[in-house]
């Protein structure tokens, strides 16, 4: 399957319901920047589950606060009040309002992170060789597996700066699940990207999901996007942000590209599109009359 | 679905083809003189040539020609390179005199000396200013506090405090490098984008992975060009105390040369301070691309981030 | 409204890192007084900075010196010095600047002359334009002006290569001449980095302001004659050959005050040339 791209098709083989890890309830969480008087309120009593082996993909407008949402789960910064659990493992809440960030946990950054300084396998091998987990040939051993896995034979030793930006976050998604982490969190890694690589993007991501069943929050302003990955997919408000509509996207998995031009694919479309459209007026409303 | 595949396959390889081969495939020599032709093909050498003829000819001209009213009193270039590549020069210094090469060495020696003493002390403050908020606010504000003072009002101070006189110019030579390297670096721990360090903590990296793994790396090209600069500054102070204070070196022979009235030894003196100068900043660039590999590859490719 | 005034004002002026700040210069004034009183303290003198006279000490010279016009003057004389110069430097360093960078050919036959002459040292220069230059004011005057002319120079051909050439096809396509694109896009998309340029430049101008004075009016080559002269570099190094070490450091921190005083009013002034850099 690494010299060949396997198609999605292969892998209906795939037990449905595998390990179930990963889940994250937010509960009624809130967070203020600056001070409580003088502050802006990004997240406002938010509450919903992501739920384990499966990917949940959150829709809102530009700097409704989504990133500032997956920032608390990583750990990053802190929450103003409400809770976060992990597998019912709290992570954040009253007590301890930032949680400690981890490998359990794994960010795939809005512009990409993989060190430049270091070559691809570096990065790769960077989470377990930091941790003590492997030796440096055991995880340069697994990482070179992984990454022919992914189809990225030969550009172990090359530095990212010399990859195009798709090949870059393919590698920084091996370079987590190097990690095995319970969940992914991805803010919106495929903005920078054009259509066509976008579209190849999608087909390796899911192909990664279905071998792997980590579970994958996922942020994107894209609704096709969303629709066509998505479990379950969160639109929200514009800021503060808070969910607007939540659906289940029932078109089963495994998904390819033909899914975009079914009738029921279609019907998703319009049943989000109006709500989208209606925050998407009102943040720009509201961006201009900040300005 | 159907369509998705050959794409998919199609677009793989493009993007993992391209972007290696380009580098790997080539060596540097080949590279350098590939750069070297295409250069000698371009316009550029020609006007070079002709940019130097006109300085030059011009102050021949004014100088040696038309004796020009002030320019007359100034040495000619055919008298500066007589003398500068004459076995026997009459004011006394030229490429065949030993004493030449020392007031070299000398120079070089004490940028040298500052120069290191600047980035082993200037690059590890910089990267803890840039590091530790703490101990910026505890640290930067007197920092700040004597940085307004430029090193060189620092020369009758510093003549007091050391004894001799080597140790004060050393001194000069130091605070000018240190400033800029120390805030250079500082500047380049501060410019590095946060979601590195999110990323490695992310990964399970401690505190101290983060420093050595991502903040020295990540700051190592402002790094470097704060050290480019500080060879600069160091230069520029060793120049003022060597002709303030001080024996040997070339900022004393163009002082000397003066009040001796060796006219054509002043400007040998410059030259000489500017191809030194020159060479001992294209070492410390030599030494960043090397170090830096990654970015000088990223940079050749002209890379998309 | 008028709470969150004064919220932020209590976060510059009474926050912690304020008060890191006045402890840690307190801290180093005292550690510096008391390392320059160490001999009659301790009976041992600290390395180096017993030699420095103490902090206090230098507080009454000031208060001395600014009652004394004399030294007035000096300051007078070195800030119409860096004055000329930094002005002369403006004066011919943007437009040539502004020419290189535009026409390719000129850029080709300057720039590697340009760059040849950069790496001197403008202290070298010292003798050469003494000997050049009628008179000591404008030997001065010479070296300051190429203090801050090379850093201008770079910084206004950087500025101006950097210029996206959308903005150029844009304007091309909506008719515009070459001189109003020189005007309406070249100028002011180079006005970030000229001042900039002028911001560096100012201090390396004062820098070598005070050297100049030192070498020219003080220094080995001091025979140029003692009547010339005065600025405050002269002052610190007479202040030094007459072993007055208190008025050596006032002198230092007059120059100090004045180097940060103008780099203020050139950020100032900046600020005011490229109003949109500042709108976040
Ligand atoms: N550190 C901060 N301090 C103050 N305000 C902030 C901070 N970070 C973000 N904000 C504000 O909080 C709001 C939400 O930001 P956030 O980055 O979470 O938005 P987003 O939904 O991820 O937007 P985008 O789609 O543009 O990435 C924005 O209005 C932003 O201006
Ligand atoms: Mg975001």
């Amino acid at each position: 399957m690494s010299a060949q791209p396997a198609t999605a098709r292969s892998y209906s083989a795939v037990p449905a319901q595998p390990l179930r890890k990963g889940g994250v309830r937010i509960a009624d969480v809130v967070k203020v920047y600056g001070t409580s008087e003088a502050g802006i309120l990004a997240v406002d009593h938010c509450t919903f589950d992501v739920p384990p082996g499966e990917i949940t993909v959150v829709v809102g407008p530009s700097g409704c606060g989504k990133t500032t949402l997956l920032n608390a789960i990583a750990g990053f910064h802190s929450i103003s009040s409400g809770n976060i659990y992990l597998d019912d493992e709290l992570l954040c809440g009253p007590r301890k309002l930032k949680a400690q960030p981890g490998p359990d946990r794994i960010v795939v950054f809005q512009n990409g992170a993989l060190f430049p300084w270091k070559t691809n396998i570096e990065n790769v091998t960077f989470g377990p060789i930091m941790q003590g987990l492997l030796s440096r040939a055991e995880a340069y051993e697994k990482a070179r597996d992984m990454m022919a896995d992914a189809g990225l034979r030969g550009i172990e030793h090359n530095y990212p700066g010399e990859m195009s930006s798709g090949v870059r976050r393919r590698v920084e998604i091996v370079r987590a699940l190097m990690n095995d982490p319970k969940i992914l969190l991805l803010d919106e890694p495929y903005r920078a990207l054009d259509s066509l690589t976008k579209s190849v993007m999608h087909e390796a991501l899911l192909e990664v999901f279905y071998k792997n069943r980590v579970t994958i929050f996922f942020i994107t302003h894209d609704l096709e996007e969303a629709i066509f990955l998505g479990h379950r997919v969160v639109i929200m408000t514009t800021r503060p942000c808070r969910p607007k509509k939540i659906l289940d996207i029932d078109i089963p998995h495994p998904r390819d590209y033909s899914v975009l031009t079914t009738k029921r694919f279609r019907e998703f479309m319009d049943e989000t599109a109006a709500a989208v459209h209606e925050e998407a007026l009102k943040a720009f409303a509201a961006g201009e009359k900040e300005r | 679905m159907t369509e998705a595949s050959p794409l998919r396959a199609l677009n793989r390889d493009v993007s993992l083809g391209l972007a290696d081969d380009a580098v790997r495939g080539i060596s540097p020599l080949a590279l350098a003189i590939h750069r070297f032709l295409l250069w000698l093909r371009s316009p550029r050498p020609y006007l070079m040539i002709v940019g130097f003829t006109l300085f030059i000819g011009f102050w021949y001209l004014a100088v040696e020609v038309w004796k020009l009213p002030r320019f007359s009193e100034m040495p000619g270039p055919t008298e500066v390179v007589r003398e500068w590549f004459s076995r026997n020069p009459t004011y006394g210094l030229s490429v065949f005199t030993p004493e030449y090469y020392l007031h070299i060495w000398v120079s070089t020696r004490r940028v040298a000396i500052a120069f290191f003493l600047a980035t082993a002390i200037g690059v590890p403050l910089g990267l803890f200013l840039g590091w530790s908020e703490r101990f910026k606010q505890y640290v930067f504000p007197v920092f700040e506090l004597l940085r307004p003072v430029p090193p060189l009002a620092w020369v009758p101070l510093a003549i007091v405090m050391f004894k001799g006189s080597e140790t004060p110019i050393i001194f000069l030579t130091f605070l000018a490098s240190f400033y800029a390297t120390a805030l250079n670096t500082m500047l380049g721990v501060e410019s590095i984008d946060v979601s590195y360090t999110r990323a490695a903590s992310c990964l399970g990296a401690t505190r101290w992975q983060v420093f050595r793994h991502v903040i020295v790396p990540g700051a190592m090209p402002f790094i470097f060009t704060g050290l480019q600069i500080s060879v600069g500054v160091a230069w520029f102070s060793l120049v003022a105390g060597e002709m303030v204070s001080g024996q040997y070196g070339l900022g004393y022979v163009i002082n000397t040369s003066y009040t001796m009235v060796r006219y054509p030894t002043i400007v040998i003196g410059m030259i000489t301070l500017g191809i030194v100068g020159y060479v001992t900043s294209a070492a410390v660039r030599f030494v960043g691309d090397h170090l830096m590999q990654w970015r000088t590859r990223e940079l050749a490719l002209g890379g998309d981030r | 409204m008028a709470k969150a005034f004064v919220l932020r004002a209590m976060s510059t002026v009474g926050g912690d890192d304020f008060w890191r700040g006045i402890a840690s210069i307190a801290v180093f004034l005292i550690f510096w007084e008391v390392g320059s009183r160490s001999q009659a303290l301790f009976g041992i003198a600290f390395p180096w900075i017993s030699q420095i006279p103490a902090p206090s000490a230098v507080l009454q010279e000031l208060v001395v010196l600014v009652q004394d016009p004399s030294f007035w003057m000096s300051a007078l004389l070195s800030t119409l010095r860096v004055f000329e110069g930094f002005l002369a430097a403006m004066v011919v360093g943007i437009p040539l600047g502004l020419a290189m960078a535009v026409s390719r050919t000129f850029y080709g036959i300057t720039f590697p002359v340009f760059e040849v002459l950069r790496p001197i040292p403008p202290l070298a220069w010292v003798p050469a334009s003494i000997i050049f230059w009628p008179t000591q004011e404008l030997s001065i005057a010479f070296v300051t002006f190429l203090g801050a002319f090379f850093t201008i120079v770079i910084n206004v051909i950087g500025g101006a290569q950097a210029i996206d050439v959308r903005y150029f096809q844009a304007a091309r396509s909506m008719g515009s001449s070459t001189w109003d694109i020189f005007c309406r896009i070249i100028l002011p998309a180079t006005l970030p980095s000229i001042v900039v340029g002028a911001t560096v430049g100012v201090g390396i101008t004062w820098a070598v302001v005070v050297a100049a004075e030192m070498i020219s009016g003080g220094g080995s080559a001091g025979s140029v004659g003692g009547a010339a002269g005065g600025g405050l570099g002269f002052f610190i190094w007479n202040s030094y050959v007459g072993g007055s070490y208190t008025q050596i450091v006032a002198g230092m921190i007059s120059i100090g005050i004045a180097g940060y005083l103008s780099s203020a009013v050139l950020r100032k002034i900046g600020k005011w040339l490229t109003p949109w850099l500042s709108q976040y």
